[in-house]
C-alpha cells in the first residue's frame, strides 16, 4: 500500500504498484508496474479507473484513507481492459450497484461482455461534458487507442488528462512524477509505446491533431499506469508524435536465432557488413533478448535483417514467434533482408521474405542462404549482404 | 446502401466511403477490394455486420 498522492486540489492517485509482475501478457516487464486509479473529491466523489482484481483491497485501503469509499458517487471507466476494470464489479458492491458508471458506447458492451451483467451505464463520447457537484468533467473517444472502448477524460478547470493507456509505461519504482525520475522514464515509455500503440500510429496522428485543434491547456497527464507528467507533459506528447510518424534512424537491427552456430557466424558477418558502412546496428539473438525488447529496438530502426535456419521445412519457432509479434504491431519504413544456414531444402529465407512483404517492408536483397557450415566466400556475402541493406538505408535517409 | 459495422465500432459508411484509403464516397459495402480491413483496428470484413 502506499499513501495515496494529492496531484491536485482534492485529486488523488490511489492506485496499486504491482512490484512482482514480470510477464505482462507477453510483454517483458523488469521493473513491475503501476494501475493507476484516481480518486476526484468535491461535492461529489468520483472514481477515475479502478486496479487489476487482486489489488482490490489495496484500492480500497488507499481510497479509505481519504473518505469512506462508500461516498463514491460515480465511477468513470477509460478503459475496460482487465488491469483497469478488474475491480469495477468490487467497487460497484462497495459503493452501491446503482451508482452511475461513466464510459463510451463500446466501454459499455465491453464491461457487459467481461462481467456478464448490467450496471447504470452513462455512455459518454467525444466533446461531451458532465458536471458532477463543483466538477466539470470532459470524455474525448480514443477508439483503438488501444482497444474500442478507450477514452481520455480531461478537467477543464484543473487542466488535467487522465489519459488511460496512452503516454504510460510499465514502471514501478519509487517516484511518482516526471520530475523524480527525469530522464530516466523515457526507455519506458519508448518500450510501452512500441509494445502496445505502435500498430495504432496513424491514430495516434490523428489524435495528436485533434487534441491541437481543441487547443487543450493541459497542465498534467495522468495514465493508467507508470509516472504522472506534471513537469513538462509535453514532452511525451512530443515523443509521441514522433514515434508515431515512424521515421527510420540510421540503425539496423540484426536478429537471428542458431542451431548449430552456423547461422550465428552468418549472423556476425551480416553485422560486419552493416558496420563497415558506418550505420549504427545491434546484433539480437532470440533466445537471449526478449520480444518485447526487440520490439522496442525496432520502433526507429531503419533496417532489419532476419536470420533464421531451416528447421522441418520451416523457421525456427523462436523467429516464427518474434516474426508473428514485430507483425501484428505493424512496424513500417524499414528495409530488410533475411539469411540462414539449412541441411537440404532451405525453407527459412523464403519464408522470412514472405513476411517481409507481408508487412511491406521494403527488400535489399533476394538474401543469403548457405548449406551447412559458411566458408569464407559464404562469410563475404554475409558480409556484403549487410553493407547493401545499410548503403540502402543510407541512400533512403539523405532522399 | 447498406453500413457495416466492425466488432471495434468502426462503422463502415458507403456515403462517406475512407477517403484515406483510397475508397471514394459511394462505394457500397459490396465493391470494396478484397483488401480493405477496417481502418481502426486492423480486422479484414469478414468480421463486420450489417447494420440494421
Amino acid at each position: 500500500m502506499f499513501t495515496p498522492i494529492e496531484l491536485a486540489n482534492g485529486i488523488y492517485s490511489v492506485g496499486c504498484r504491482d512490484w512482482d509482475i514480470r510477464d505482462f501478457h507477453g510483454y517483458e516487464i523488469r521493473e513491475g508496474t503501476s494501475y493507476n486509479a484516481f480518486l476526484v473529491t468535491g461535492e461529489q466523489n468520483i472514481l477515475i479507473d479502478t486496479v487489476k482484481f487482486p489489488f482490490k483491497d489495496e484500492l480500497l485501503a488507499n481510497i479509505n484513507r481519504i473518505m469512506d469509499p462508500k461516498k463514491i458517487d460515480a465511477v468513470i471507466s477509460n478503459h475496460t481492459e482487465m488491469d483497469h476494470s478488474g475491480s469495477i464489479p468490487g467497487i460497484m458492491h462497495k459503493i452501491g450497484e446503482d451508482k452511475p458508471l461513466y464510459c463510451s458506447k463500446m466501454g459499455a458492451q465491453n464491461l457487459k461482455n467481461h462481467f456478464n451483467r448490467d450496471y447504470n451505464f452513462k455512455v459518454v463520447g467525444s466533446g461531451d461534458t458532465v458536471t458532477l457537484g463543483n466538477r466539470t468533467f470532459s470524455f474525448l473517444e480514443t477508439r483503438m487507442l488501444h482497444w474500442p472502448d478507450s477514452m481520455f477524460t480531461y478537467l477543464p478547470d484543473e487542466k488535467i488528462l487522465f489519459s488511460s493507456d496512452a503516454f504510460g509505461q510499465h514502471y514501478a519504482g519509487d517516484q511518482f512524477f516526471d520530475d523524480d525520475i527525469g530522464d530516466e522514464i523515457m526507455p519506458h515509455a519508448r518500450k510501452y509505446y512500441a509494445n502496445i500503440l505502435l500498430h495504432f500510429s496513424p491514430r495516434v496522428q490523428t489524435l495528436l491533431a485533434d487534441v491541437a485543434k481543441l487547443n487543450l491547456d493541459i497542465r498534467m497527464i495522468c495514465p493508467d499506469h507508470g509516472i504522472i507528467w506534471r513537469k513538462d507533459p509535453s514532452r511525451i506528447i512530443t515523443a509521441y508524435d514522433r514515434w508515431s510518424r515512424q521515421e527510420p534512424v540510421n540503425k539496423a537491427l540484426v536478429i537471428f536465432d542458431s542451431m548449430w552456430e552456423s547461422t550465428t557466424k552468418m549472423a556476425r558477418a551480416v553485422t560486419s557488413g552493416i558496420e563497415s558502412e558506418h550505420v549504427g546496428v545491434r546484433l539480437m539473438n532470440t533466445r537471449r533478448c526478449h520480444r518485447s525488447d526487440i520490439m522496442t529496438e525496432i520502433l526507429d530502426a531503419g533496417a532489419v535483417a532476419v536470420g533464421s535456419p531451416t528447421l522441418n521445412n520451416g523457421i525456427f519457432p523462436v523467429i516464427a514467434d518474434v516474426l508473428t509479434y514485430i507483425k501484428g504491431l505493424r512496424p513500417q519504413n524499414k528495409i530488410a533482408a533475411a539469411f540462414g544456414s539449412y541441411g537440404w531444402s532451405g525453407e527459412a529465407v523464403k519464408i522470412i521474405n514472405k513476411e517481409f512483404e507481408e508487412m511491406k517492408w521494403d527488400m535489399a536483397d533476394p538474401g543469403v542462404k548457405v548449406l551447412y557450415v559458411p566458408d569464407e566466400n559464404d562469410l563475404k556475402r554475409c558480409f556484403d549482404l549487410g553493407a547493401t541493406l545499410a548503403k540502402k538505408l543510407k541512400e533512403k535517409l539523405t532522399r | 446502401m447498406d453500413k457495416y459495422e466492425c466488432p471495434c465500432g468502426y462503422v463502415y459508411d458507403p456515403a462517406e466511403g475512407d477517403m484515406d484509403n483510397g475508397i471514394e464516397p459511394g462505394t457500397a459495402w459490396e465493391d470494396l477490394p478484397a483488401s480493405w480491413v477496417c481502418p481502426l483496428c486492423g480486422a479484414e470484413q469478414e468480421y463486420f455486420e450489417k447494420v440494421d
